[in-house]
């Protein structure tokens, strides 16, 4: 390897920064000639503010955001574009004892199940006098407040009217759950784990339950730094290839969580973090449930940025009164997502990958071979209400999305 | 509205910047300054206050509430991102770099809110000397003490005057190539490993 490239990424402490911190420290952002400097963010605004003034030339970034910058919605930052996707899945949401309490009372079960706890809660949100339920998330921008607002919105419960959702850092959000400052959240990983082993919390479901195989954080990367340095990005995407591989394999968890534990990271007890990686989820009350996809670091084209997913986010964007729809935005936020890059990176790998740049979400019921050499599975991808959407006809998903709202 | 009119708003958890900001504000003329080191309850300070400019430091991590404040609210003039003019890339940067960032009230003319930037850059900027010089200071400071505590060693096992141990410590410094407070360090800790009971 002759040609050397030095990379500056920035990340937020969270488990899904994995496939980035064990490109660096498991060699295999230096085995492609990649000189690898992480840096630790306490906000997304941060992360953005950074990728702008070429701080940084890559990030750890929620799904959304790049979409939103590009939408102008916040802060007209340089373009950015995501080449590859960081897993899939990895958030859950957890209430406090006694909104679990209300829950159970109203049937809620340990089971995580998206349609049973969402029911009990719009029962016990139906019983309850006086305040708002308040309901915490990272971002406005992010997978955490879509797929809460999905879950409640496909439980007959109302975002905005029914409940208040307000956003608050991820570390915070455990201690503001005891305090009863608020009444549940939707964050990442090890923030539920916290909240539920040292916070007195409960898990209500997961984002695998509300939307199984569903996108999270993203690699962000600063557009011109993408056209000035093509083969640096390309050498990054390999070795977070090799990175994904490594985080998939059951053996490597214990030592990931290690890894994620170091101060420098994520700097939490690798206890916290070990449940996301195995899918043993402590949810509460001292009961533990498996939940296999929990979050998805390779398996089942994971770090594929998928065209639908970026347009899925342009709908929820749309749906809550973000922005207008118009095809010209609708194309700006496909535009972003560039399984093109992706490809051109790992073909020569002989990678196993879609050959289609978007999907039906929520069209495959089960695990689903695809592509001629068959070693790529796909799905199951369902949303947890057989909602499903179909990225060739975004006008119709964002009028029936809408028709179901003032419908109510 | 006078520059001096403007409604400005400063947001930071440590007291001592936000005050060194605030004087540097209000010394330039703006009267209107807030200060608010307390998240809790931030919504509604900024309903009322109704500021025309935010600054506040970049690595706080409640900006993504406050960023998420901003879209809610439909009482306030909304703010935006001081990343509005691409043409002033330069100063961007240097707000980054001092680790500033700023909102201001969309439709507000760039110059008039540039010298508020300005003054927020230079007082953080002067803000991280101050620390560093402090920092630097405190570890003069130990550096001293544990050179004083090598020297005692020296003089009493050794018999040495305080020059002479002095003197000792500069020299061993110079032939390993290292600090004199590294070589005292070794001295003192060598010294508690042989005999943990004494206190020099």
């Amino acid at each position: 390897m002759t040609t050397r490239h030095a990379i500056t990424a920035g990340f937020v402490p969270l488990l899904d920064s994995a496939l980035l911190v064990v490109a660096k420290e498991k060699g295999f952002a230096e085995a492609e000639g990649v000189d690898l400097t992480l840096v630790r963010e306490r906000s997304w605004a941060s992360i953005r503010d950074r990728l702008a003034v070429s701080h940084f030339d890559v990030a750890h970034i929620l799904g959304p955001m790049p979409i939103a910058c590009n939408l102008g919605l916040s802060a007209p930052a340089p373009k950015m574009i995501v080449p590859m996707a960081l897993g899939l899945g990895g958030n859950a949401v957890t209430v406090s004892a006694a909104l679990w309490r209300a829950m159970a009372g109203e049937g809620a079960k340990d089971d995580l199940d998206a349609r049973g706890n969402g029911a009990a809660l719009r029962r016990a949100i139906g019983r309850r006098r006086g305040e708002p339920l308040r309901f915490g998330v990272v971002h406005p921008y992010s997978g955490h407040n879509y797929e809460l607002r999905y879950w409640l919105a496909a439980s007959g419960i109302d975002p905005d009217r029914d409940i208040e959702i307000v956003v608050l850092p991820p570390p915070d959000m455990g201690d503001a759950l005891a305090q009863g400052l608020i009444d549940g959240y939707c964050a990442g990983e090890p923030w539920n784990t916290f909240g539920v082993l040292e916070r007195g919390g409960h898990l209500a479901t997961v984002k695998a339950a509300i939307w199984k195989s569903s996108p999270e954080k993203v690699l962000g990367v600063n557009a011109r730094w993408a056209e000035s340095h093509p083969e640096a990005l390309a050498a990054l995407l390999v070795a977070l290839h090799r990175a994904s591989l490594w985080c998939a394999r059951p053996e490597n968890h214990g030592e990931l969580a290690q890894l994620l534990a170091r101060p420098a990271y994520v700097g939490r007890d690798a206890a916290l973090l070990l449940p996301a990686l195995s899918g043993t989820l402590p949810v509460g009350g001292g009961i533990v449930r498996q939940v296999g996809d929990f979050f998805v670091p390779h398996a089942k084209a994971a770090t594929f940025p998928w065209k639908s997913h970026a347009l899925w986010f342009y709908t929820q964007m749309v749906r809550w009164g973000q922005i207008a729809h118009t095809a010209g935005h609708r194309r700006i936020a496909a535009q972003t997502y560039r399984p093109d890059v992706y490809r051109a990176a790992l073909t020569a790998l002989g990678v196993a990958m879609p050959s289609a740049s978007a999907k039906v979400e929520g069209a495959l019921t089960v695990e689903t071979p695809v592509g001629s050499s068959g070693a790529l599975t796909l799905g199951p991808d369902g949303f947890f209400d057989g909602g499903r959407f179909d990225p060739d006809d975004v006008d119709a998903y964002i009028e029936m999305q809408a028709a179901r709202r003032s419908g109510d | 509205m006078k520059p001096s009119e403007l409604n400005v708003l400063v947001i930071d958890e440590n007291r001592i910047r936000a005050a060194i900001i605030e004087e540097g504000l209000r010394g330039a003329g703006y009267d209107r300054v807030t200060v608010i080191d307390e998240m809790h309850g931030l919504a509604r300070r900024i309903a009322e206050l109704n500021p025309d400019v935010i600054v506040i430091d970049l690595e706080n991590p409640n900006r993504d509430m406050l960023e998420s404040i901003f879209q809610l609210s439909r009482a306030v003039q909304r703010p935006i991102a001081m990343f509005v003019d691409k043409s002033d890339e330069a100063s961007i940067e240097a707000a980054v770099e001092a680790g500033v960032s700023a909102y201001i009230v969309d439709g507000l003319r760039q110059e008039r809110v540039r010298p508020i930037l300005k003054m927020a850059i230079s007082r953080f900027n002067a803000f991280s000397r101050l620390n560093r010089e402090l920092e630097e200071t405190r570890g003069e400071l130990e550096n001293r003490k544990v050179i004083d505590r090598a020297k005692g060693l020296l003089m009493r096992s050794r018999g040495l005057s305080e020059e002479e141990a002095y003197a000792l410590l500069r020299r061993t410094a110079m032939n390993q190539n290292r600090k004199i407070a590294e070589i005292a360090q070794s001295l003192v800790t060598a010294a508690s490993l042989l005999d943990p009971g004494a206190k020099e």
